[in-house]
Formats: C-alpha cells, structure tokens, sequence
C-alpha cells in the first residue's frame, strides 16, 4: 500500500506525520512512501532527505491524494482536504469527531475510512501509539521552556560571589501527562515544584517526580479511573476550597502551568484574575488548556500577554508545533506503530480489524458509515483506586496505653503458659517415678535449649540446620549399640539394620553439610 | 571404660550438640560448628562402643563401616538441587530406626520378664537396665515404646512420601483416599486402641498393628500435601525424627538420646511455626491440607500480560543502577543457578548493585534457595531475607523473578478476599520495572491469578528460565 504525508495547511502548523526516520521503518512493513515536496521543510526534514529514504516526493497535495491508499496527517483534514479523499482511503490523522460532526458526515459521505489519532483508547497495549500523550509530553516540556524564556530569573537556587538567588517556585496545576513532564522538566532545572490535581491516587506520581503534591483535605474526591484515567467535573464545594488553596498559594509562585482539561468539555477556570493579581510582578503563567478556552482567566489564545501587575500570561495552542522536529518524529512514530497493528502480517496490506480494540476505538468512519462513538474497550484503562485506609495517629498517651496493654498481654500469655506447664509436670511427676522424673527434666531442659539456640540460626542457613539435625538424630545408633550386646538373635539382626541405617545418617548428614556450608563465599 | 567416663562423653557430645546448633547463626562460625557435631557424635558413638554396655562388636563394626561408606558416598554425590530429597530420605532413615529399635526393647523386655531371678542378675547392657524396672515403670516404658514406634513409623512413611515427591517419583498433586482426613482419624482412634490392648496383655500383636496404621497415617497424611508446602513437611518430619529419637532415649533411660532429640524436634518446630507464618496459615491448616476458602469474590484484574524479549530486558538491565533477583522453585527446575550467577557477576562488574531476595518459603526446602545460589557462587552477603530488602524495592530500578509466583503476589495485600491474603509478600512490583521469567501463562501453585503479571511496570520473559538468561547474558555489557 502506498502511504502519502500531504504538507499541513493549518496555518502555523510544523509538524509532518511522516519522516524519513518512520519511512524506513514502514518500508519493513511491505508499504511504499510518498510525501508532498516541501512537507518536513518546518520541522528540518529536507525533501533529499526522504527521497535517501526511498520515499517519493510528489509536487502537490493533490498527487499525493491521488497517489496514496493511506493519507497520514497531523491536524485534522480541512473541508478541501476532506473533498479529496476518495472511497476505499483510509486518513490517519487527529480528527477531534466530537467536536466535528460536520467534518464527520463529509468524509462519510466520500465512503473514506477515517482513524482518529485522538480517538485511541488508553490501555497499555495501544500506548505505544497514544498520540495526545507524546505530544501532551512537548507541550509539558516546551511550556517549562517557553515559562523560562519569559521569566527572568534562574530556576535553580544558586550562591554566586555577588549575592544569593533563591530557586524559582513553580506550580503545575493537572498532573496529566503534559503535567508530569513539566513537573520532570521543571524540578530538573531546579526550580521547586508544586503540584495540583483532583485525582488523588496521582499523588505518588507527583512524588516520583520530584514535586510536592499540594494536598487538599476533602473527603470524596474524585476516583479518576471511572472516566479512563482522566478528570471529570468537580462539585462545587470542592471547587471553592481548590480555589481557596490556589489563593493561598498564588503570592509565592512565579510559574503556574494550567493543564487541566476535562474531556468534551471547555477547560474549567482556575486560575482566576484576582490570582493573577496576587501574583509578583515578572511571574509567568502558561496555560496548555488555551485551545479549550484556558484555565486562566486572563488567557487569549495564541497570545502572549502581560497583565496590569506585570505577569506574562502565555495562551498559545501550538506547543508540540514549536518543536515540531521532536513532535514529528514522536508523532510519525505513533502513526508507524498504529500501521504496524493495521498491517498484521507486514506484507503491505492493510487489514481493518473492526474487532480490535484499538483499531476499533479509533476509527471513527469506515464503509460509509459512521462508526463514532466506539463501543466502551474490553479492557478497562486503569485499575480502580481503593479507597486508602487511614492509619489513625495515635497520641503519646494513647501509645502508652497500647504498649502497656501489649505488655500486660504478653505477660498474661506468657504466665498462663508457664502456670499450665508446671501443673503438667505436677501431674506427670504425681504419676510417674523418680526414674522418669529425672530424665523428663532432662528433656523438658533439652527442650527449652533447642528454642533459645534455633531462634538465632540465620534464615540463609535453614537448609544446613536441616541437615546437621538429620546427623545428630542419627544418635539413636545408641539405642541400637546398646541393645544389640545383650539380645538374642532376632533383636541383634533388628539392632544391626538400626545401626546400619542411621550411621548413614550420621555421616550422610555431617558430610552434606560440610559441603554446602563451604559452598557460602562472602563476596 | 567405666560407666562414669561414658557419662562424661555423654556430656560433652550433648553440650557439642548444643554448640553445633547454635553455630548456625552465621556462615563463618557454621564452618566451625559442624565439626562440632561431628566430634561430639565420635565423643558418643565412640564412648558406647567401648563402654561396658557395648557387645558383638564383629556384627556393629561391619555396621558401621557400610553406613558410613554409604553416607560419605551419598553425601558426596548429591546435587545441591536434590537437597529437599536427601533430607527426607535421611528423615526416613531416623524413623525406620526408631521403628526397629522400639521393637527391640519389646522383644528384650519379654525375654527378661521371662527370666528367673539367677538369669536377671547375670545379665548386662540394656537388659540390665530392663530387669530392675518395677511395675509402673515397665508400664512407662511400655507407653515410651508404644510412643517411640508410633512416632518414628509415622516419619518414616512420611518421609518416603515426601522424597518421592521431592524427587518427581510420585505426583506432587495433593492427593487423598476418599475420606481424607476421616481415615487418618480413624487410623489414629486405632492406634490408640491398641495401646491401651498392648498395655493390658503386652502382646506384640498390638505394636504391629499399631504400626501399619502409623505407616498409613505417615503416608495418607503426606500424600494430601501438594508440593509446595513441602517446606513445612520436611521440617515437621525433622521434628518428628527428633520426637521419635527423644520418645527412644526415654525407653533406654539414656539422657543423651533424650537431650538430642528434643534439640532436633525443637528444631524442626521453630523451623515449621517459621515456615507456616511466611505463608500466614496454621499449621494445622497446611497439615490438612489445601488452602482457605476465599470469604468473597477475587478482585477482578485488569490490564494484560506484556511480553518481552532478550533484548528489551537486556537494554533495561544495562541502563539500572540497582537490581533484585527474587528467584523460586522454577530456578532451580531449570538449574538456572549458575545462569544466574553468571548474570550476577556480570552485573556487578559493571558496577550496579544486584542483591537477592529470599522469601522464606522459596524453593522446597527451608533455605534451599541460599544453598542453590551459594553453590553458584553468588556471595552470601548479597543474598538478602524477606524482611532486610522488603523496603528497598522502591529505590530499585529493575527486579528480576525468576521461577517464582505467589511469593510475589501483590493480592495478599491487595485483596482481602484472596485465599493468600496477608501473607507476607516479597512487594518486586514497587520497583520502577519488573521482569516475570515464567515458563507460559499459568498460575502458581495456590491457583490464584498473580496481578503482578498485569501490573504496567511488569514485563513477561517467557521461556525457560536457563534458556532465556543464557540468551540475555551476552547482551549485557
């Protein structure tokens, strides 16, 4: 099958979905390349550059329309684009088809078959292709970078000759993907780091990072793992007390990065004007939910804007595109990953399973038929979050009591044996006589040594103790030795047999275990 | 040598005996103490032999002579991995003493009581001690007897059982006679039948039946254990071994029998109580067999199993800094071992920290696994219990299970409805990646889903476990 990248008409966008990198590796798949003259030009793919990697280079989005069985993009096909499709195509490419029903009903109507990057179900087979993710990633990344730019101070604290500078504080506000790589990037050029999200069960990614979880004391927060992973609207009472939080925090931070987006819907305000007032002057705020219509209040997307009080707020939606040699090559990746699955047995034809889940959750039109909203994945996305057992903080007093309470069992338990023992033996030395008195304190004794002393064996020699015991039991040739000198004939052929059998015992055992003791080297 | 010096022998071979244990706390003073035992049992066995109450010595020598050519040949033969085999085999041995030697004190018995006074007081050794007993004393010893074989029948077919087991000769599937446990009850209930007929008439017809339904017991009771609670059998049949040694010295009147039997049975009980709360059941319930009933629905699993090859484990080794080797029984049935050291030495000549961890049940046998890795010449010191490494798995980049399953399995903290919940686990999926060396898809020996398997920092290495790190051990530089 040929597979065709058309330059992208949107306007300001730089990446490319193919590179000569990912042409290479579709090549292996039994497919042929085309591109668009000039298409990786943005993202510093030269066209000589594809045709080293054997991909043709055709002159017009319109041959490579014509040429290709598959068209891979970035954005989303625009009407013109859309017209060009034919019936039998396939687009991969971010499609959106939620919000664009229109766009959805004209490629149906061109009988192509449409595969929504953006459509991809979250589960760790497909992450591999998970294309919101890698790009969610520079857009973490860049929004640390771009804070940097227009901040005009170190991130890190430092001690110079000429004076002491303290780290910058940065807050991330949506620990998602886009989230933690900016947490990473932000606690790797110094800078101390705070992080927000509603999901609590994140907490311990954040901490994995390097970031301090600002922690909300709210009881029924939400469970992310009902909505695959992502965030869903919050209650009223605890958007209050969130904002309260934020608040408090806004006086300190120089850099907040908003990445908070709740799916199908416009991005939830967080970061409110009179925050952006309390902020200090030359404190940046970038905010990733812009395309949605910001988290902050001030964003304008695409802009860049300073507020009264002289903080830069950064509204622009094309993150991934200002790094757009990076995005392509990630996102040529998640298409070559996502023809891999559709080309099951790499002879460069393309199979559409309608049965699989990943590629049934992201194609969203195919046989002229629109086929969005996929039915819900087989497998659930991520594993739902327990609700944590409180260990309850036990005061001084309380602790006392505990313990007190432990030693008083312990000694009740430890009497109650001991009272119950001597009664035993009270009973047995009632009963029996002296003879046997006198060799049952020598076992009860015996007895008693053998805990004290096996207690302390090493766990790593467990094995050694097994076989030294096995010699040692092998003392019942006593017995044997002993009876042998003055019985008749039957009991000396019994005692001979005894004998035999545990003097193999005896050395069996000794020998063994000389042998696996010498074995433990100390490194 | 008069009696006084072989009561002294006695004595210093008891305190060696005691020494020779306690030496076991660690591996250098453990060289040492085994000599300990072995002088003490010379000091013993030696003191007997020319004691007063020593005799034929033309039949024991020969005796000697084979079972000690026997032993050192065993001994010498033995892979560390048939170690769980050797020892049930030398349980048995101590056993099917036991058995003969408490035969042997009956027919003495019978034959002296038979005796007129003029005989009696010509007689000598046991006999002797045997012909000055007054009635309740014969009585004791009849009980002693009775205790003695019932003990030592039941370890001896117990052990076989476990040996045949251990050694693949006999399914490790638990299996039962249709009644289960009823059966071994009643064997029991009969047992202690004859004991009150033999006490009354002291006929041997009633040791012998006593004693097939102690084989029986021995051998129903262990065939209902499956393989894995094997390290429970072996040290509760090393307990009895020493029971059955104590129950003979109580027979003989001899304090050194007594002193070393309760050392051993008390050995083996610590060893099975230690055993049986690394795996949070009672003991009771490992005897009889089969795990507990789960009290609710298993929480179900989602997730899938990710495979991965040589080559992705070997790139993500090359790039850790730490790493823990969490191996199982399924090592030492692909004789991974030396694999395993070899990759170890590896790792660590390249600088990383490669450390064991060892569940207390892993492998067959208590402290199997600590044998197996010594014999490869893994370092002891880098081979670390449950508790000493249970809180560096955070801290670690790579952990590494080979041929282990439920001892790793997260549900026994997870799920408080799965039959192993609240065992103690070693925690390998808090580490940043995990790599599972499975030979297929399976379940462990408990049956229960591991959602180790499924975690999303786990990885499946299929394949044999020799097989698989022999192909990674080139790819690591």
């Amino acid at each position: 099958m040929k597979i065709g990248a058309p330059k992208e008409i949107f306007d300001g966008e730089a990446r490319v979905a193919l590179t000569p990198e990912s042409a290479l590796q579709l090549q292996k798949l039994g497919h042929v390349c085309v591109v668009e003259a000039g298409a990786g030009a943005k993202a510093g793919f030269s066209d000589a550059a594809y045709t080293a990697a054997g991909v043709e280079v055709l002159a017009d989005e319109k041959a490579v329309f014509e040429a290709a069985d598959v068209v891979v993009k970035v954005r989303g096909p625009e009407p013109a684009e859309a017209d060009m499709l034919r019936k039998g195509q396939t687009l991969i490419s971010f499609f959106w088809p939620a919000q664009n029903p229109d766009l959805l009903e004209q490629v149906k109507a061109r009988g192509a078959t449409v595969v929504a990057m953006d459509m991809v179900p979250r589960i760790s087979r497909a992450q591999k292709m998970d294309a919101l993710s890698s790009m969610a990633n520079i857009a973490g990344y860049r929004a640390v970078i771009e804070a940097g730019n227009n901040f005009g101070r170190f991130f890190t604290g430092q001690v110079t000759a000429a004076g002491k500078v303290p780290p910058a504080k940065v807050l991330v506000i949506g620990a998602g993907v886009a989230g933690l790589a900016a947490i990473g990037t932000a606690t790797s050029l110094g800078a101390i780091t705070y992080a927000f999200d509603v999901r609590p069960e994140v907490a311990e990614q954040i901490e994995s990072m390097g970031a301090n979880f600002v922690y909300l004391d709210f009881e029924a927060t939400q469970d992310g793992a009902a909505t695959g992973g992502y965030a869903a609207p919050s209650s009223p009472e605890f958007r209050e007390k969130q904002l309260a939080k934020f608040r408090e925090l806004a006086p300190e931070m120089d850099i907040v990065i908003t990445t908070a987006l709740i799916p199908g819907r416009p991005a939830p305000k967080l970061w409110l004007a009179d925050m952006v007032a309390a902020m200090k002057p030359g404190s940046v705020v970038i905010d990733l939910a812009a395309e949605r219509g910001g988290n902050c209040d001030l964003t304008v997307p695409d802009q860049k804007i300073v507020s009264d009080n002289g903080v830069t707020v950064v509204g622009y939606t094309d993150f991934p595109s200002r790094m757009a040699a990076q995005a392509s090559t990630l996102y040529s990746n998640n298409i070559r990953h996502m023809l891999a699955d559709l080309t099951p047995k790499k002879d460069g034809v393309i199979f559409h399973n309608m049965e699989d889940d990943v590629i049934r959750g992201a194609t969203v039109a195919h046989d002229g038929a629109i086929t969005f909203p996929p039915p819900p994945p087989k497998v659930a996305a991520i594993a739902a979050a327990k609700p944590k057992e409180k260990v309850k903080e036990l005061t001084p007093v309380e602790k006392r009591a505990l313990e007190v309470a432990t030693f008083r069992k312990q000694t009740v338990t430890q009497v109650t044996l001991l009272g119950v023992g001597g009664l035993l033996l009270a009973l047995v030395g009632y009963a029996a006589p002296a003879s046997f008195m006198s060799h049952f304190i020598v076992f009860a004794l015996a007895c008693f040594v053998g805990f004290q002393v096996i207690w302390n064996v090493s766990h790593s020699l467990h094995t050694p103790l097994m076989s030294v015991t096995n010699a040692i039991s092998g003392i019942v040739v006593l017995g044997a030795l002993l009876q042998i000198g003055s019985g008749g004939f039957v009991v000396s052929v019994l005692a001979m047999a005894a004998i035999l059998i545990a003097t193999i015992n005896i050395v069996g055992g000794f020998l063994v275990t000389r042998r696996m003791l010498a074995m433990f080297q100390k490194s | 040598m008069s009696i006084g010096i072989v009561g002294a022998a006695y004595v210093a071979a008891a305190i060696l005996f005691i020494l020779s244990l306690g030496g076991l706390s660690g591996q250098e003073s453990a060289k040492r103490a085994v000599w300990y035992g072995i002088v003490g049992m010379a000091f013993a066995v030696g003191a007997t032999l020319l004691g007063p109450d020593a005799g034929k010595l033309w039949a024991v020598l020969p005796m000697l002579a084979v079972g000690a050519y026997a032993g050192q040949y065993v001994a010498g033969k033995v892979q560390m991995t048939e170690m769980p085999q050797l020892v049930a085999a030398l349980h048995s041995f101590v056993g099917m003493a036991a058995v003969l030697i408490g035969f042997n004190a009956h027919l003495q018995l019978g034959a002296v009581q038979g005796m007129d006074e003029a005989a009696r007081a010509s007689l000598n050794g046991f006999a002797a001690v045997l012909a000055h007993k007054t009635g309740v004393e014969v009585a004791i010893l009849k009980v002693e007897v009775f205790l003695g074989v019932f003990i030592g029948a039941v370890t001896f077919t117990g052990s076989v059982v476990a040996f045949g087991k251990l050694a693949g000769k006999v399914d490790g599937k638990a299996t039962k006679l249709p009644g289960g446990h009823i059966l071994n009850a009643v064997a029991a209930l009969f047992s202690v039948a004859m004991l009150v007929s033999y006490l009354n008439d002291g006929g041997i017809s009633a040791l012998i039946l006593m004693t097939l339904a102690a084989f029986f017991i021995g051998y129903h009771l262990i065939m209902g254990i499956g393989g894995a609670d094997m390290p429970v059998v072996v040290s509760m049949l090393n307990s009895y071994s020493g029971w059955a040694a104590a129950a003979i010295g109580f027979t003989l009147g001899n304090d050194l029998l007594i002193v070393t039997g309760a050392l051993v049975g008390s050995s083996g009980a610590i060893l099975s109580y230690i055993m049986c709360k690394a795996m949070n059941r009672s003991f009771i319930s490992v005897i009889l067999g089969g795990f507990g009933n789960p009290t609710g629905p298993a929480m179900e699993i989602s997730g899938e199993m990710i495979a991965i090859d040589a080559e992705g484990v070997a790139a993500a080794l090359n790039e850790a800094d730490s790493v823990i080797i969490i191996p199982g029984y399924g090592m030492a049935v692909a004789q991974a071992q030396q694999s395993v050291s070899e990759l170890t030495r590896k790792l660590r000549a390249a600088g990383k920290t490669v450390r064991f961890a060892i569940h207390p049940v892993a492998g067959r046998l208590p402290g199997h696994m600590n044998v197996l890795l010594a014999e490869a010449r893994v370092p002891y010191d880098i081979v670390m219990e449950m508790d000493e490494i249970n809180e560096d798995f955070p801290s670690t980049d790579v952990a590494i299970v080979i041929g282990s399953n439920d001892i790793v399995n997260p549900a026994a903290q997870e799920d408080p409805n799965s039959p192993i919940a609240g065992m103690p686990v070693l925690e390998c999926w808090k580490a940043k990646q995990v790599f599972v060396s499975k030979r297929g898809q399976g379940t462990g020996y408990s049956g229960i889903e591991n959602p180790l398997f499924y975690k999303e920092n786990t990885r499946m290495f299929y394949g044999d476990a020799k097989k698989s790190l022999d192909a990674l051990l080139p790819m690591i530089d």
